[in-house]
């Protein structure tokens, strides 16, 4: 029932850092995450666009160095648009993701308290009913696809174009959160 | 002013230290970060223990590669709770505990409502995130920085849905 006591310690580290990162940087609150998509506040995006490119790029340079494992989740398009569309409406009602909920449990905060709970019972019945959307959701199915494979490019060039959108983002959303202020 | 007992940190120091987090995860864990992979777990290991011929019939477990023991994800759910005390403790920041005043100005402030809805959310948000094979963690981080197509096509249609669901709900709000 347990895997190795080393992994549920990294584990436990990671997961401690993760929860306190998310908590200080406001997104276990519920107007962060609604304001980001009424386009009022941008912490979101910023916090994820930044933690992309930084990750992207010491990832994909430790596994330059054999030190890493890439782990691509499958490209089954249907399931990833599919379930991305329904988890947006999710984390709207909510104002929280599953990570941030989590992390929301140790502020005590009581809908964080009754979303997890519906984690749990969500989980279940999508185990429960994949079997009848099983072949729709695996109806196109790219495999562990990249999107350095699916523009012939290295990743190091994907991850500075990607870098370049996210620093000129930033600088447009400073400019236009100063001049509202 | 101490950098711990600050209440909000920069979104850009945050992402960059979750940037780094990743490096560890990767590199040292050998394991991409992610939360969702749990919730499913716990279905597994329970139905597993109560009705295992029925368990054996779901082909969501093998589909995804749901795994059967606890181990690195539990280790993340306990840390996470612990992570987000500590960091709140520190900085005296109550806030979370209360009904969120834009909920409040939409849906008025009984609790009761206020729990339900969150209830019946958190089903709508895992189911999107195990069909996709993934949340905001494991796909919107780990795998868009490992450049996946699966997790830049989930990042994408989250918020194409959510730009959706926010104007629609919150229109007064909006504007």
């Amino acid at each position: 029932m347990f895997e190795s006591f080393d992994l549920i310690a990294l584990g436990l580290l990671t997961g401690f850092v993760f929860g306190f990162l998310l908590q200080k940087g406001g997104v276990t609150k519920y107007e962060v995450i609604v304001r980001q998509f009424l386009l009022q506040d941008f912490t979101v995006l910023k916090t994820m666009l930044t933690a992309i490119v930084v990750g992207g790029f010491g990832v994909y340079f430790l596994e330059g160095q054999g030190l890493a494992k890439l782990s691509i989740k499958p490209a089954l398009l249907v399931a990833n648009i599919g379930g991305g569309l329904i988890f947006g409406v999710g984390m709207v009602l909510l104002g929280l993701c599953p990570g941030t909920a989590v992390a929301a449990l140790g502020e005590r905060n009581r809908r964080a308290f009754a979303g997890t709970l519906g984690m749990l019972v969500g989980a279940f019945l999508q185990a429960e009913s994949y079997n009848t959307v099983a072949s729709c959701a695996k109806w196109v199915d790219l495999g562990a696809m990249t999107l350095p494979q699916l523009f012939h490019a290295s990743p190091m060039v994907i991850l500075s174009g990607l870098a370049i959108v996210a620093v000129s983002l930033f600088v447009v959303l400073e400019r236009m959160e100063r001049k509202a202020r | 002013m101490n950098l711990f007992t600050k209440q909000r940190w920069s979104p850009y120091l945050v992402g960059a230290l979750l940037g780094m987090l990743t490096w560890f995860t990767f590199g040292v864990a050998k394991k991409s970060l992610g939360v969702s992979t749990n919730f499913s777990q716990v279905t597994k290991v329970v139905e597993t223990a109560l009705a295992p011929e029925h368990a054996a019939k779901v082909s969501y477990f093998s589909d995804y590669k749901v795994p059967s023991a606890f181990g690195w994800e539990a280790g993340i759910f306990a840390g996470l709770i612990f992570g987000g005390f500590v960091a709140s403790w520190l900085s005296g920041d109550r806030s979370g505990q209360a009904t969120p005043d834009l909920w409040v100005k939409r849906f008025g402030s009984s609790p009761v409502k206020s729990n339900a809805l969150a209830f019946v959310a958190g089903i709508i948000l895992i189911y999107g995130a195990r069909l996709a094979g993934g949340c905001t963690s494991g796909h919107g981080i780990s795998g868009s920085l490992q450049l996946a197509v699966s997790s830049w096509a989930f990042f994408f249609s989250l918020f194409a849905s959510g730009l959706a669901t926010a104007f629609l709900l919150f229109r007064k709000q909006a504007a």
